[in-house]
């Protein structure tokens, strides 16, 4: 960020003509250079919080209606009763659990799992330009695309990759009768979250190689120089330096995977304990018209979510500071 | 004095290093090696699909796997040629993702010119503020968008799709732009202000040509965002303005045989999406960290 050349002055700069009837017209212009300067930023703003910001506003006075579409004469302000139908409604508080455990897997997992292709791809090696290609494919296919490719090409029980692999491998071994186990019914959450991680492990692994590409080289030269452990310039240089970028990745990549709706409605159509809180809300207020209560329910999201993502305003604000203040 | 006491120096370093140099090199190559296998085994699914799309019925449904099964290209030729055509669900796609990639674009220039060359008051906060919009989930907002559009008869219409589209890239655009826009010599800005050049020339005369290449990623980021989203268009679209994701969902409950067709109608959608993907390969950490990772 060079940036700091482009700010303008705020008060102008010439010194006060100390004429007194010059200052209204000087007010006035400042006013108006200030208004150009916004003019740009208008549209967009406005555009945003038009499409954005209304809605919430509407869902939140939704959500104090007792509204179901299907009965459309009886609707009628309820209070905090849809709130109270969210607490207490047993498939509702089952699917927070499962939005927490599938978000916080799935995270987990291809943060880790993007840290060590990290680690393998922040090195020279042969054809490495390439290998970075590969892995970057699996976050390029369709979400939908990849949802159905795991439902129907790779776990699907008779003809599906995985068990054939299996088969074959068996088969060699003199195992005529493998185990073929259905991916989808018998572990049906693993299930969502594997083809998940195999999405979002490439976006980890880009994120954390930026951070590693972007660590000090002569103060890592200098560790090494000084006899430090390949371990211990992991633990006490590489490490510190990519927390922040560990932090963004959990944190984006939570805000993303909080909302997935994709895979679940794909691979088990929110069946068999699979239904997290968007699916949930989607069926709420597509399939049951409970507008009231797909609202409250939107709201509570909404609230969770503003946890997740104060922590995550702030991680980014410091590193955008810190790319501020390096210009 | 120094120069004849230099030479020996690379005749001695050598000798001590030479040994650890040798069992890093091969240590090197196995992690090498390793990432190529990890490379290759994340891709190994999308490979598969890619196979299975060239197979023919029978040969993708078996088990085991049958891969040197002949190649044919009658899966493709099923999908296209199928009783509910691809196409008005393509071009549906591709109108909504790239009027929404122009409107972005248009939008987001004048936008991040007013973030990074001349910045208003308290630019960090409109910054944060445009980002915190993309934290809220999406699904929120859906019901009153439904019974808005509802309203005013714009239920299965892909314009509605372009707006919602616009606004769920917007803050990502403005984010990435911010950062190109501030890489852009203020010198050049102000020599075009003195030729008495208005913001628009301005905008689109210097500074894009100048931020193309950012401007092209950032582009190719929100051309990727709206192609692959589903639940919006799933939810306000029908038979008329489905796109094409909300077309494979057409496949979640099929049965029979199909799955060489599926392979094929995932691999025709995803295309577009890989070619954006790779050619904004650069760029892609920046665009989904929002601008915080260059």
């Amino acid at each position: 960020m060079s940036a700091p050349v482009g700010t303008p002055p705020q008060a102008p700069a010439r010194p006060a003509r100390s004429t007194d009837p010059a200052a209204p017209v000087r007010v006035r212009s400042r006013r108006a250079r200030a208004w150009a300067t916004r003019a740009p930023l208008m549209p967009a703003l406005i555009f945003l919080i038009v499409v954005t910001q209304l809605p919430f506003v509407a869902t939140l006075v939704i959500s104090l209606f007792d509204w179901n579409s299907l009965d459309p004469d009886d609707r009628a302000f309820t209070g905090l009763s849809n709130y109270q139908s969210v607490a207490t409604d047993a498939a509702l508080r089952e699917s927070v659990l499962t939005t927490v455990l599938l978000t916080v897997t799935v995270v987990i997992v291809s943060v880790v799992a993007g840290l060590l292709l990290a680690l393998l791809l922040d090195r020279t090696f042969f054809g490495r330009g390439f290998v970075r290609t590969l892995l970057i494919t699996p976050f390029l296919i369709v979400p939908v695309s990849a949802a159905l490719l795991w439902k129907h090409a790779l776990y699907n029980p008779e003809y599906g990759l995985l068990n054939g692999a299996w088969a074959w491998i068996a088969g060699i071994f003199g195992d005529s009768s493998p185990a073929q186990p259905e991916w989808t019914s018998q572990m049906p959450l693993a299930a969502v979250e594997i083809a998940l991680i195999w999405q979002w492990t490439p976006f980890m692994m880009l994120i954390l190689l930026a951070g590693l590409q972007s660590r000090p080289v002569d103060m890592m030269e200098a560790a090494r120089l000084d006899g430090a452990s390949p371990w211990q310039i992991f633990r006490y240089l590489t490490l510190p330096h990519l927390r922040r970028y560990l932090e963004l990745g959990i944190l984006l990549g939570s805000v993303y995977i909080v909302q997935n709706f994709d895979a679940v409605f794909t691979i088990t159509s929110g069946g068999l304990g699979t239904a997290n809180l968007p699916y949930t809300i989607y069926q709420t207020f597509y399939q049951a018209h409970e507008y009231g209560l797909a609202s409250a329910a939107g709201v509570v999201v909404v609230l969770g979510t503003i946890v997740i993502a104060t922590f995550a305003l702030r991680v980014v604000s410091s590193l955008f500071n810190e790319e501020a203040n390096r210009a | 004095m120094t120069a004849p006491a230099a030479p020996p120096a690379p005749t001695v370093t050598p000798r001590v290093l030479a040994p650890t140099a040798r069992r890093g090199n091969r240590r090197s190559g196995a992690l090498g090696l390793l990432a190529w296998v990890a490379g290759i085994a994340f891709c190994l699914p999308a490979l598969w699909m890619l196979l299975t799309s060239l197979h023919s019925e029978p040969d993708a449904a078996t088990n085991p796997p049958s891969i040197l099964a002949p190649l044919t290209l009658d899966g493709y030729r099923e999908f296209f040629s199928a009783g509910a055509s691809p196409w008005p669900p393509l071009i549906n796609s591709v109108t909504a993702s790239l009027f929404s990639t122009l409107f972005v674009l248009v939008l987001a220039l004048p936008a991040a010119y007013a973030l990074s060359i001349r910045r208003v008051r308290k630019w960090t906060d409109v910054m944060f503020f445009f980002l915190s919009t993309k934290m809220l989930p999406v699904v929120a907002g859906l019901l009153p968008v439904y019974l808005f559009a509802k309203n005013v008869g714009m239920l299965d219409n892909v314009w509605l799709l372009v707006i919602l589209y616009t606004s769920m890239n917007l803050p990502i655009a403005v984010w990435m732009m911010q950062s190109f826009l501030a890489d852009v010599p203020v010198s050049i800005i102000e020599a075009a202000q003195m030729d008495g050049a208005r913001l628009p020339a301005i905008l689109f005369r210097v500074v894009a040509p100048i931020a193309a290449p950012g401007i092209a990623a950032t582009a190719l980021i929100c051309f990727i965002f709206s192609w692959n989203e589903l639940l919006f268009a799933r939810v306000l679209t029908g038979v008329v303005a489905q796109t094409a994701p909300v077309y494979l969902t057409g496949f979640v409950t099929s049965q029979g045989l199909f799955l060489a067709q599926l392979c094929a109608a995932s691999v025709v959608v995803s295309l577009p999406v890989l070619a954006a993907g790779f050619a904004a390969q650069d760029k892609l950490v920046q665009g989904l960290s929002l601008g915080a990772v260059k």
